[in-house]
Parts: structure tokens; C-alpha cells; sequence
């Protein structure tokens, strides 16, 4: 306890010469993302050492192909969820951005990119709508996405069956402007003689610029304030709803770059896409030291997650195992970091020095 | 700035939760508000801070009769709050929340980390407050260094009003007298403070005006000079109730 005077004079000694005993391990012990860092570690020196191939070059850009776009879904909940909100509907959403996407491109002749403005719209008006019925009706965001996931999912079921008498749209790459958009969004670029999906480029440009907005920002400051108490965040004059709304259209904006990208990627879009992700990118947030109960978290973290994901998705495959084992890992994983997290989190708090 | 009501009244659908109560804070004074649980305090504070808006009688800025919609605006004017419960977020750093809501910005609003790290350090230590790393989450902190940056705050970022609901009542001796320490020094520096509590011993000590509230109605507002400790329990206790229990007591 520092108040060692009570009543009397309180010493203020030279900040320096306390801080040099706050300990470097209990800072990095502190820090959200350890857990995640440590079980990739754990997950790569597993798979690496029992198949050669999932430590070459060709296969480490193989499974930082599905790292990378649950690692953009990941690090865009992961915000969400340091400011405190869930959103089930974000899984659903990439479906309804990619169905847009290729049914006004190829029914109603529209252009790649504005058939991926209108899809952009859509997401937005999504993401606005949850963020506003949250903050409105001050209902548990976890109820309310549940709602525009049952709903979204109905939408893109039953309109995709109208249009098409089928549960697919196809048919991307006779659009115009689909060589462009493809190459931008679902390509894949050569690195020293291996091909990477430029998608990774994406989640790790996407990863740099939410962790510069948490850390160095001002929003950053709102987004773990309002997630922290956001209550006390408004009584200091944050725009705690603003704050939310922003974080919901910014998780619908991901849901759009990602639905377009597969879009681009397979030229079709099945209409019952995208459905029970939204656990797996909550997933892997918690997995990166997200709190579930918001102000607490990282987007490195939510990213290294998602690499998590990845390697175990492809590994698997890579040893000749069967898929089911995935699901396991994955409970297996969730279980061992929201405990590791836990322990951390404990420390954090009680150890006053 | 001056800060006054006259007559102000507040009102829960049936619960008429406040009632006629002016008061007055003036720069460089400590105007306490007392009463027991219940007694509207709170909710007193909360028209103050913008928190709620008033449904009778009037609040004056500098004689200006106003209306406030938000904490925000209460902010800007230069009323600062700091609520019982809602004073930091604890997962977050001592200098974030020192700064946040009013966070130093370079272009692209960039948050300028190194200057609220090194303004939140000097103005602690200004203050006389003894926190060691201010990277610290503040939930590490004790309930008393809690208050006592929230008041630092407020202090720094140019209130000119500080009303404080009951920053004492979860402190023991020592913590109490360390936040009542801040008060004076707040004060020192020009600022009206608004200080709520329940004990007439932390109120005496600092204030200058007393209020006393009792089921939402005022029971008077009085300046130091005029009621003494020992009147200003009696009343808060509602005099004649104290007695009666100090009878039956002593009857048992
Ligand atoms: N939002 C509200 N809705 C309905 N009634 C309320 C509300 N806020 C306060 N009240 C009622 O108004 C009255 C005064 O409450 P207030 O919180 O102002 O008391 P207080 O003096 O701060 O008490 P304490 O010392 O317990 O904090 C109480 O009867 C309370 O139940
Ligand atoms: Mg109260």
C-alpha cells in the first residue's frame, strides 16, 4: 500500500527508481495476448515436428490462408468485444455481402465494384441497426444479434431461393471489372517463388491499424473505456453509444471484406455461408485475451488466434487425421486459454506492488 | 462560477426523490451536502452534473438560469463529477483514465501517449498523491488512491466545480483523511467543491456551507460559522428520532 503516511506528510519519492521494481516478467505476464503467443507456439512446435510440410514455405503460406480471413473477422469481434458488445450476426453477414456481390453482378448486370458498393451498404446498415437496437434498448447485444443472425440467415436462404431456385448464386467471374477486384481482394501474390493469397496482406494490414487505433487513439481509449464500465466512461463525457455503434458497423465492415473476398475467390456464393462462424471468431478473441465481459483484450492477440486456427485447421490435414479432430481442438483450446487468461488477469489485479 | 438552485425539485414517475432544495457553491468553498440513505443526495448531485434534468425550480450559472442535457456539457461548462461507483474503470491504466474523455490529441487524433503518461505522473505527484507506475490498472489501486486520482483529475482538467458523491463513505480513518486532504486542496486552488457524505465527522473538518437533506426535502443550508458538529449530527439524525433511540437503549 503506498499510503504508508495516513494523515501525515506523503513522501513523493522519485517515480524512476519505483518503477525499475514493478518486475519486467509481471509486465509481460500482464500483457493480453501472452496466452495466444504461447499456445501458437505450442501448436506450431506439434504439427512442425511430426510433418515436414507444415514447416515448409508452401505450407505455412497454406494455412495462413484460413489464419487470415478468420483473423480479420477475429481482430474486428475482438474490438467489439473489448468494447463490451457480442455480435452473432457476423458470421451470417460475410454470406449476405458475398450474396449481394454476385447475385447484382450476374442477375442484374451491375459492375464488380458497384455490386461490392451495394454490398458494402448493406453490411453498414446491418451493422447500424444492431448498434443502434443495442444502445436504444440497452438489451444484451448477445440477444439482439441473435435476432439479425436468425433473421440474416432467413434473408439469405429465402432470396437466394427466389431468384435462383437454387441455395447458390455463381457465375462472378463473367462480370465486369471481376479480373481486378479479383486480384485485390482474392488473389494471390509470389513471394520468393511461394504463392500467398494476398488476404494475409489484408488481416495483417487490418491487425496493425486496429492496434494502433486501440492503442494510440483516442477511440482506444473510448472502445476499452466503454467495455470497461461504460457508465463510467459517459460520466466523463465519452460517447459511449457512438463508441458501440461505431464498433458494430466497423465488425460489419470486416463481415463485407471477408464475404467479398471468398466471393471473388470461388466466383459463387453458397447461401448458407458463413453460419456458426460467428463463434469461431469469438473464439479465437478470447483465445487472444479477450475478456467476455468487454474492457479487457487485444488485436495481435485476436490475430494470433486466428493463426491458431489455421494451423490447426491444416495440420490436421497435413498428419492424415480426420477433420473431426478439429472441432475437439478447438473446445480443447478455448478451455486451456480462458483459463491461462484467467490466472493472468488474477495476478494482474491482486498483486499491488 | 457560481452554482446555485433555487428551489429545485426532481421527481421518479411517483417518487418525489427531491424537493425544493437551493443551495450554493462559490468558488474557493466546500459546500457539503449531508442526509441519510435515501435522503436525495444523489439524485441532487446527478441535476447538478447533468445527469438528470430538473422538473421544478431553477439552476443558475453565474445567475444564468440553466439547463443541462449531458455529463458532457456539464464538463465543457466546467462541472466536473466524480460519481461513488463510477469514478475509474479498473481494468484500464491510472494515466488512461486519467486523460479519457479529455484525451491531449496530436493530428489524425492520435492520442498523445508519452504526454498523458508524463502529465498524469507530474500532476499526482503536484497533488501530493503517491501512485508508483502509472501504467498500473487503477483496479489495483485502493479505494482511497481511486478518489484521489479521480479528484487530481477533475483538478487538472480545469473544473471549476468539483462535486464528489460520498468519496469517503468505503474508506477507513486513514484514506478518508487523505481524501478530505485533496478536498482542501482542491479548494486551495479556487474550485467550488460540491462534497456529499453521510458523516458530519468528514464534513465539518472541511466545509464551509452545509446542507442537510432529509427525504428529499431541505432541512436548511447553513454556513460553518452557525451550527456546530454537534447540531449539525443532532439534525442529520432528525434530532428528536436520536433521542428517542438513545432512551430506549438505555431502558433496555
Ligand atoms: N432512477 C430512479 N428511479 C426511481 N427512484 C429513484 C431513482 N433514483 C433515486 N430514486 C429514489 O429517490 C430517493 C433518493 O435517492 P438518492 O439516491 O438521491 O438518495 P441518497 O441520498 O443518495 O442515498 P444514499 O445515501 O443511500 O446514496 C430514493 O427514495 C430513491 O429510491
Ligand atoms: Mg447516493
Amino acid at each position: 500500500m503506498a499510503w504508508r503516511g495516513g494523515f501525515a506528510v506523503t513522501v513523493a519519492a522519485p517515480a524512476d527508481e519505483r518503477l525499475a521494481r514493478a518486475g519486467v516478467l509481471r509486465r509481460l505476464l500482464i500483457r493480453p495476448e501472452l496466452g495466444a503467443v504461447v499456445g501458437a507456439l505450442v501448436v506450431f512446435a506439434f504439427f512442425a515436428t511430426q510433418s515436414p510440410v507444415f514447416r515448409s514455405v508452401d505450407g505455412v503460406a497454406n494455412w495462413l490462408d484460413p489464419a487470415a480471413t478468420l483473423g480479420i473477422m477475429a481482430v474486428a469481434v475482438a474490438l467489439l468485444m473489448i468494447g463490451g458488445e457480442f455480435d452473432l450476426s457476423a458470421g451470417v453477414l460475410t454470406g449476405t455481402s458475398g450474396l449481394v456481390l454476385v447475385t447484382l453482378a450476374t442477375r442484374y448486370g451491375l459492375n464488380v465494384w458497384l455490386a461490392m458498393a451495394a454490398g458494402l451498404v448493406v453490411a453498414l446498415a446491418v451493422g447500424l441497426v444492431n448498434g443502434l437496437v443495442v444502445t436504444r434498448t440497452r438489451l444484451p447485444s448477445f440477444i439482439v444479434t441473435l435476432g439479425t443472425f436468425l433473421m440474416l440467415q432467413g434473408v439469405n436462404l429465402g432470396v437466394t431461393k427466389a431468384l435462383t431456385g437454387t441455395v447458390q448464386v455463381s457465375g462472378l467471374a463473367r462480370a465486369d471489372g471481376y479480373e481486378v477486384a479479383r486480384a485485390i481482394f482474392g488473389g494471390t501474390i509470389v513471394i520468393g517463388g511461394t504463392p500467398f493469397r494476398v488476404a494475409i496482406l489484408w488481416w495483417i494490414g487490418l491487425t496493425v491499424l486496429a492496434t494502433w487505433v486501440l492503442m494510440r487513439t483516442r477511440a482506444g481509449n473510448w472502445i476499452f473505456a466503454v467495455g470497461g464500465n461504460d457508465q463510467a466512461a459517459r460520466a466523463v463525457g465519452v460517447p459511449a453509444a457512438r463508441v458501440k455503434i461505431g464498433l458494430f458497423m466497423t465488425t460489419a465492415v470486416a463481415a463485407w471484406l471477408v464475404g467479398s473476398m471468398m466471393a471473388l475467390r470461388y466466383t459463387s456464393v453458397q447461401a448458407n455461408i458463413g453460419i456458426g462462424q460467428e463463434f469461431i471468431y469469438i473464439i479465437a478473441a478470447v483465445i487472444g485475451g479477450c475478456l467476455l465481459t468487454g474492457g479487457y483484450g487485444s488485436a495481435i492477440g485476436a490475430a494470433i488466434g486466428a493463426v491458431i486456427f489455421g494451423m490447426a485447421d491444416k495440420g490436421i490435414v497435413f498428419l492424415g487425421w480426420d477433420a473431426d479432430w478439429f472441432k475437439f481442438f478447438l473446445g480443447a483450446m478455448l478451455l486451456l486459454a480462458t483459463l491461462a487468461n484467467r490466472l493472468v488477469r488474477r495476478y494482474a489485479e491482486q498483486v499491488r506492488h | 462560477m457560481i452554482l446555485e438552485t433555487r428551489e429545485i425539485g426532481k421527481s421518479f414517475g411517483s417518487v418525489l426523490a427531491l424537493r425544493g432544495v437551493s443551495m450554493r457553491v462559490e468558488p474557493g468553498s466546500v459546500t457539503c451536502v449531508l442526509g441519510d440513505n435515501g435522503a436525495g443526495k444523489s439524485t441532487l448531485i446527478k441535476i447538478l452534473s447533468g445527469v438528470h434534468r430538473h422538473d421544478s425550480g431553477e439552476y443558475l450559472l453565474d445567475g444564468v438560469p440553466t439547463v443541462l442535457d449531458s455529463p458532457r456539457q456539464a464538463l465543457d461548462l466546467g462541472i466536473a463529477t466524480v460519481f461513488q461507483d463510477l469514478a475509474m474503470i479498473p481494468l484500464m491504466s491510472v494515466w488512461r483514465n486519467f486523460f479519457l474523455g479529455s484525451e491531449p490529441r496530436r493530428s489524425l487524433g492520435r492520442f498523445d501517449v508519452a504526454a498523458a503518461r508524463r502529465i498524469a505522473r507530474e500532476e499526482l505527484r503536484a497533488m501530493g498523491i503517491d501512485i508508483r507506475d502509472v501504467d498500473q490498472p487503477v483496479g489495483t489501486l485502493s479505494g482511497g488512491e481511486r478518489q484521489s486520482v479521480a479528484i487530481a483529475r477533475a483538478v487538472y482538467l480545469g473544473a471549476k466545480i468539483l462535486i464528489l458523491d460520498e468519496p469517503t463513505s468505503a474508506l477507513g480513518v486513514k484514506q478518508a483523511g487523505v481524501v478530505l486532504r485533496y478536498i482542501v486542496r482542491a479548494r486551495q486552488r479556487g474550485l467550488g467543491v460540491v462534497f456529499i457524505t453521510h458523516n458530519p465527522h468528514h464534513a465539518y473538518p472541511v466545509g464551509d456551507r452545509f446542507l442537510l437533506l432529509n427525504r428529499g426535502v431541505s432541512l436548511g443550508e447553513y454556513a460553518k460559522e452557525e451550527i456546530a458538529l454537534q447540531e449539525l449530527t443532532t439534525l442529520m439524525a432528525g434530532g428528536a428520532e436520536l433521542e428517542q433511540l438513545e432512551h430506549e437503549l438505555r431502558s433496555q
